[in-house]
């Protein structure tokens, strides 16, 4: 690609400004292409179908011109930007800057690290791995078959345990030895009695740990590992999505404070940038304005928040009260939850306008009281765990039935029963066996929704 | 990406990159339409019998609204009240107030439809002939085959061979050439073209099954049916003339609705047509007679009737029906009736269906079938086609 002139002079102006980052790999492509990489979450991923429906959406939309994509990137050794090729080179300017911003991030906060640790630097070469073995599975098996792992896999996309590891042993066969009770003190004296043969303790190593010994949350591994029919193949497609999933977490956990990160170092690269003419900081100026606003056009309130705009005035706040090098350790050591929850404070939320609201269901939208925690609380709900609902395998029985439990109580209510049963149904198709999931109905009563208990 | 597979199997200029060469989307979009095509397919019967299909006989497609499809997850339970974070001016909003006042539910309801992934319809377009194809399949029903000797028989002028003297406009100038060079290959010195070289296309007259039929459509408008009633018959008619069109070239269609009199309408009136009266089948019997005979003549077409009624009739109609239906029946190819009875218990037990059965009794070519619901509509078009082929093999 013709690089842009700003990009080397950006690249050294960020380095002396602090930031470290891997070498980020720019590539100009058309917009038909960002907005495939922006639905795929990746330049090439594993085909199904339930993207070309997001494809068709983000595609009217595009057209529409409710949402221009100016970058994509992604974390990595070295990482990769992709730039839509209708960006101005004014507009280009920002967005390199944004993009070393995300490369400073990615390298250095620690859920990043890890995810990468585990998962390699090369997400991008990996996804396209992915999807190549998918597509010869597709042409051994049948694209029927394979569609009908990735249904459910990808329905389960969410359902990953981020305290996991991302290779992770399989549960000791064996239940731990608890340790006999001390032989001390008054139970001594019933230990052994007088004239009695010690009774032979039975070996530990004999007793089987029950599968699974804890609730397990994440699905596609359990799945992967202790589905009684499964195919290789089939379980290979299962890990390939986890791992996938592994790569999104961060990303998905960190939004706010990535880009804040990458909104606040663009305007201080450019501020700070003296080898950019007047009129092009002027534009480029007028391109971090339509990214880093609350309100869409001329509105003056907006039902939700943009997070560019929060993470950037949060970030600012952070550096001009804490120092840069305080705000680097918060971005190294924390995630979106900490993050909100430690410094969004009641002037802060104040100064931008934050409220609370409540939408019933006959539509009426009513402020609540201004209270910090709520507006906390209301930020990040949609953020915990994934975005999905808590699930956890509760026992796998002699008979291969898969129990699943939803958590009602952390979630506040109960599974919506139609999808469930939808998503159960997919999960039956691999499972082979029956799969059970206990959750509150909408009138917060227990009930099970079975699937594929043969009817008599 | 440059370890993408697309690079190394296609081959391509240096300016084409890999993605410009293909779409991840929109194949994935193509295969999500197949999948819904797939199970339109699948539940096509059920689908055609509802009413949200709509026919447009003109261009022979028919489209059917269906729901993208969506791929399920897990999710919460809809609650009463859904709590969010905005953002505004500060100072703008306090606590209390009301950014929007309430709806009314059922509108709230159909806004929120809209808004959802799943609430989108697509409008699909099959091709009638498509359809039929696979219901056929689906339904297992005969193919219906021309029969020798019963049906009518038209003389069709064919090409065959060829002649050395004809009329100059069937001269065929590329075997007169060939002619030419095969002779010249042979000859010294010979002249471009003889008229020995001239070959002519010679016609001869062959005979092959008639390709023109007609289909009547006799409505019983009388107060007594329904609109409900209509929408069955109209399902009914449709499917009919869809499997007759497999059979016949030229297909023409006459509409009639009749009370104590009959007349004829065109398509698009014929099913919105409402008449107070009596009932008299005989009257609209009679104009198909008359219509068959002055336009349709059954030396020249195929000619099939379908009569849809709810059974009721003048008793002392019947003769004059009985006449009339005798007349019909012998000069056409098959007489059907359609009877709509909304409750099933006295199907087919009424004036009407007795008459149709004395006809059948005698051997003529009828056949009668009750429609008291949606699914009653494909037992009938089956049985109508099946005995088709019964007829046809006999």
């Amino acid at each position: 690609m013709k690089r842009n002139p700003y990009c080397g002079p950006l690249e050294q102006l960020a380095h002396d400004q602090g930031l470290d980052f891997y070498p980020v790999e720019f590539e100009m492509v058309p917009p038909s292409f960002m907005m495939e990489v922006a639905v795929y979450g990746f330049p090439v991923r594993m085909p199904h179908w339930s993207f070309g429906v997001r494809y068709i959406y983000q595609l009217v939309q595009h057209r529409m011109g409710h949402s221009k994509i100016f970058e994509v990137v992604f974390p990595g050794n070295p990482g990769r930007a992709y730039l839509a090729n209708t960006n101005t080179i004014q507009e280009n300017a920002l967005v390199i800057a944004h993009v070393l911003g995300h490369a400073d991030f990615s390298k250095n906060n620690l859920l990043f690290q890890r995810a990468q640790e585990q998962a390699g630097y090369h997400v991008v070469e990996q996804a396209a791995a992915h999807a190549r073995h998918i597509e010869n599975a597709a042409s051994a098996h049948g694209q029927e078959r394979v569609e009908m792992v990735l249904d459910a896999a990808l329905a389960l996309e969410q359902h990953i345990d981020d305290n996991q590891t991302l290779s992770r042993p399989p549960y000791p066969a064996h239940a731990p030895a608890e340790d006999p009770p001390p032989a001390a003190g008054f139970r001594k004296r019933f230990t052994s009695l007088p004239g009695e043969v010690p009774r032979k303790v039975k070996g530990h190593e004999h007793v089987r740990a029950p599968v699974p010994p804890h609730p397990e949350y994440d699905l596609l591994w359990f799945i992967a590992h202790y589905a009684p029919e499964m195919e290789d193949w089939e379980r290979d497609i299962f890990l390939a999505v986890r791992e996938e999933s592994f790569y999104f977490y961060p990303v998905f956990s960190c939004q706010i404070m990535n880009e804040g990160w990458a909104s606040y170092w663009h305007a201080r690269l450019l501020r700070e940038a003296r080898f950019l003419p007047n009129d092009h900081y002027l534009d480029a100026l007028r391109a971090h304005s339509d990214v880093v606003r609350p309100f869409a056009g001329e509105h003056e309130i907006a039902l939700q928040i943009n997070p560019y705009h929060l993470g950037f005035v949060l970030w600012d706040r952070l550096v001009e009260d804490r120092g840069l090098d305080r705000a680097r350790r918060i971005m190294q050591e924390e995630d979106d939850f900490s993050f909100v929850h430690n410094y969004l404070d009641e002037e802060l939320a104040a100064e931008l306008g934050l409220f609370s609201y409540s939408a019933k269901r006959c539509g009426e939208i009513k402020v609540n009281d201004a209270d910090i925690n709520a507006i906390r609380e209301q930020i990040l709900s949609p953020r915990y765990h994934f975005g999905a609902p808590r699930i956890g395998v509760t026992q796998l029985r002699t008979d291969g039935t898969l129990d699943l439990k939803h958590d009602a109580i952390a979630d506040g209510r109960g599974l919506d029963s139609e999808y469930a049963r939808k998503v159960l149904e997919y999960v039956h198709c691999v499972w082979r066996r029956p799969v059970e999931m206990h959750t509150l109905d909408e009138r917060n009563r227990e009930t099970v929704i079975k699937v594929g208990i043969k009817s008599h | 990406m440059k370890q993408s597979e697309h690079r190394d199997r296609i081959p391509q200029s240096k300016d084409t990159e890999w993605y410009d060469l293909f779409s991840r989307g929109a194949r994935d979009w193509l295969r999500h339409n197949e999948k819904i095509r797939d199970s339109v397919k699948q539940h096509l019967p059920e689908l055609i019998a509802g009413s949200d299909v709509i026919s447009r006989p003109d261009n022979r497609t028919l489209r059917v609204p269906v729901k993208l499809l969506e791929h399920y997850r897990f999710r919460l339970n809809d609650s009463d009240q859904k709590n969010g974070v905005g953002q505004a001016q500060p100072g703008k909003v306090k606590a209390g107030d009301i950014l929007r006042p309430a709806r009314g539910l059922f509108d709230s309801a159909g806004r929120q439809a809209g808004n959802e992934p799943g609430g989108v319809q697509l409008l699909l377009e099959f091709k009638i002939d498509d359809i039929v194809d696979w219901l056929w399949e689906e339904l297992e029903l005969p193919n219906l085959e021309p029969r020798p000797g019963e049906t009518l028989v038209d003389e069709q002028l064919v090409r065959e061979g060829w002649d050395r003297r004809g009329a100059r406009s069937r001269l065929d100038r590329r075997r007169t050439l060939k002619e030419a060079i095969k002779r010249r290959s042979v000859q010294d010195d010979a002249p471009d073209f003889t008229n020995e070289d001239l070959r002519f296309r010679q016609l001869a007259k062959r005979q092959r099954p008639a390709m023109n039929a007609v289909v009547f459509f006799l409505l019983d408008a009388s107060s007594s049916m329904e609109e409900a009633d209509r929408k069955l018959a109209k399902a009914f008619f449709f499917w009919v003339l869809q499997g007759l069109r497999r059979q016949y070239l030229n297909i023409s269609t006459v509409f009639i609705a009749h009370t104590a009199a009959a007349w004829e309408f065109s398509e698009e009136e014929f099913f919105k047509v409402t008449a107070q009266g009596g009932t008299q089948a005989s009257s609209g019997f009679a104009l198909v007679l008359e219509i068959l005979e002055t336009r349709f003549h059954p030396s020249r077409y195929n000619a099939y009737l379908f009569y849809a009624s709810d059974g009721d009739n003048f008793i002392e109609d019947r003769e004059p029906s009985e006449a009339a239906l005798e007349k019909v029946a012998a000069a056409g190819n098959f007489v059907g009736y359609v009877e709509i009875a909304q409750t099933l218990s006295d199907a087919l037990d009424t004036q009407m269906s007795a008459l149709f059965q004395s006809l059948l009794n005698r051997g003529l070519r009828v056949g009668s079938y009750a429609i008291g619901g949606q699914e009653d509509i494909w037992p009938g078009i089956k049985k109508f086609f099946n005995q088709q082929a019964q007829h046809g093999a006999s």
